[in-house]
């Protein structure tokens, strides 16, 4: 059993002329959500499909959970799942038929299958929408029916393509909220995301990847200290207190933004250390804090701190699953 | 309205815990069978129909209404006789209801396609040709229920031919075995084409022509030499012979003989080429 789940190295594929994937290497340990971050048509669905051995790779190697993404493929897809960026379930049938299907098709006898489906349904609150089809749902719906339909049978690893792209926040919440309940039970999970925060939030290592290749690895700490800024944001118990935090705040960071929530000040500083310290000699001097955060930079900051060029989608480089029928 | 959020919170708290148990709670099962999976995925197909009926309703609403037209407006001119005529069509549009119906198959193919779902069929443990065979079994439920509408039909308008209910099901598997074949054809035009309705206009394209160009309406020694030439070797007026033949309970073998061949040929050709597009794609 080797101690990382996914290791690729130099991984190429292109379709026509652009070079959609470009030598991307990963190290991916067991147990851990892995953030893969980038904007659209970075190469992450790509890679992602040839780790999932949906495609063969042009160049490059990859062994998944220790099996090869070419030569052992069926090894790889008997202890992986896939969630696409498009909702990998069938539209025209029910929530309750797709992950008996899947049940089904795992292995499950029928009585089996349907127990299991009436557990996950139950598990993600879909049991309203057991009868309704799919193509029925809501975004969220649908997205807690497809990592449903990823786990009728626990995999080992997961890839979770894009999860919350499109959800509204409380949508957002709750897949963040299954996704760290898949892996405080062992499952490891490559995560693709273009925000920041959701890497920030789920992953212990972040690969960002831009034009096809990794261009920064690291911490989700580590990533953001390499972009510098943060902004320190402070709710008090007591709005009345705000003077006095502003004039802590002031001494120690510098300028203080008082924000239109009266009880709200924020600062910018330039490390969370910085920022710790200040919460801390906030607290000492007797100011209640309610709440208090580091904000993120942007997507776009990380990638004008790390590429010097916007988070934009070059033109050609979408892709290619956006664009329909692939054949 | 403040209780909303509230009660939100205790729904997601318990959702959390329900996850975790959900996820704890299964061993791997042995790999699906590859028999199990493909007839896993003609039950797929099956309830594709009973949840677009539209589909099936489709292919079977034109046929009926071409029987209707043909053999009370065309019959007394073409054959004489309405009965006669209606004797003579009704096995003909069983072979062309059936065989429209297979152009739906690819259309279903490209479908799935142009949806996520194909992804993660292929990223399962499954026996490869598991999704396509087992949809072109489903698949054939369809044509036997498109052919049995089409039967039901001509006995309603009088239609009893000598070879009587077991003659009526032998022409009925002749030709869903003839469909079996042909819809191979249609399942790779399926994964060459972008888009559902490009699938949908080629394959009648194809089909449509080749049909009238058979003996499906009329008898070919009224056309022209050339014309007849082309319309007694077209495989569907061969297929057409031999359903009225099974019919009339006085089927001549080399006609069956000629009809299997070319669904053997057919699914040799075009069921690799499918499997082949299929995995590419």
């Amino acid at each position: 059993m080797t101690a990382l789940a996914i290791e690729a190295t130099g991984l190429v594929k292109s379709y026509g002329d652009t070079r959609a994937v470009d030598g991307v290497d990963l190290a991916v340990p067991r147990g851990s959500v892995y953030g893969v971050l980038g904007p659209n048509g970075a190469g992450k669905t790509t890679t992602i499909r040839m780790l999932a051995t949906l495609i063969r790779p042009d160049a490059g190697s990859a062994r998944v959970l220790g099996h090869d993404i070419v030569s052992e493929a069926d090894a790889v897809r008997a202890a992986v799942s896939l969630t696409g960026q498009l909702a990998s379930v069938d539209e025209d049938l029910t929530g309750r038929e797709n992950l008996v299907l899947l049940g089904r098709l795992l292995g499950l006898r029928w009585a089996p299958a349907k127990a299991r489906a009436a557990e996950l349904l139950d598990a993600f609150g879909l049991t309203e929408a057991a009868t309704k089809l799919v193509k029925h749902y809501s975004g969220g719906m649908r997205r807690r029916l497809d990592i449903a339909a990823s786990i009728v049978v626990t995999p080992e690893l997961m890839f979770l393509d894009e999860p919350t792209t499109g959800l509204d926040p409380r949508s957002r919440n709750q897949v963040w909220d299954i996704i760290r309940a898949l892996v405080a039970e062992g499952t490891t999970i490559l995560l693709c995301t273009q925000y920041l925060e959701e890497a920030d939030q789920l992953a212990e290592g972040i690969a960002v990847i831009d034009r096809g290749k990794v261009i920064a690895e690291g911490t989700p700490g580590q990533l953001k200290a390499s972009v510098g800024s943060n902004t320190l944001h402070v709710r008090l118990l007591d709005p009345d207190q705000r003077p006095q935090a502003e004039q802590v705040l002031a001494h120690d960071l510098g300028t203080v933004t008082l924000e239109a929530d009266p009880s709200a000040l924020s600062a910018a500083c330039s490390n969370a250390d910085s920022g710790a310290e200040v919460v801390a000699r906030l607290a000492g001097s007797g100011v209640a804090i309610a709440a208090f955060s580091l904000g993120q930079p942007s997507l776009d900051e990380v990638f004008l701190a790390l590429t010097g060029h916007p988070a934009e989608q070059a033109p050609g480089e979408h892709d290619p699953i956006n664009e329909g029928n692939p054949a | 309205m403040s209780t909303q959020p509230a009660a939100h919170v205790a729904a997601t708290a318990a959702d959390e815990a329900a996850v975790r148990r959900a996820i704890s709670s299964t061993p791997r099962p042995p790999k699906a069978g590859p028999v199990s999976a493909a007839l896993t995925f003609a039950w797929r197909g099956m309830l594709k129909v009973r949840h677009v009926p539209e589909q099936l309703l489709d292919v079977t609403i034109t046929p009926v209404m071409f029987v209707l037209m043909f053999t009370y407006i065309f019959g007394g001119a073409v054959s004489g006789s309405t009965g006669e005529y209606r004797d003579y069509l009704v096995p003909g549009i069983l072979v062309m209801s059936v065989l429209f119906t297979t152009v739906y198959s690819g259309v279903a193919l490209n479908t799935d396609l142009t949806k996520g779902v194909v992804d993660r069929f292929r990223s399962l443990p499954i026996w490869r040709p598991a999704p396509l065979l087992g949809s072109m079994l489903g698949d054939t439920v369809r044509y036997v229920v498109a052919g049995i509408v089409i039967i039901l039909v001509g006995v309603i308008l009088g239609f009893r031919p000598d070879g009587g209910a077991g003659g009526a099901v032998a022409a009925l598997a002749l030709v869903v075995v003839s469909a079996f074949g042909l819809s191979w054809v249609f399942t790779t035009i399926g994964l060459l084409l972008r888009s559902p309705s490009a699938v949908l206009n080629a394959g009648f394209m194809g089909i449509f022509p080749l049909t009238f160009l058979s003996n499906v309406f009329v008898e070919p020694t009224t056309l022209p030499g050339p014309l007849e030439a082309f319309v007694n070797v077209n495989p569907i007026s061969i297929l057409a012979d031999a359903s009225r033949g099974l019919m009339a309970g006085n089927a001549q073998a080399s006609d069956i003989a000629v009809v299997l061949a070319v669904a053997v040929v057919l699914t040799a050709v075009f069921a690799p080429l499918t499997t082949r597009l299929y995995r590419k794609s």
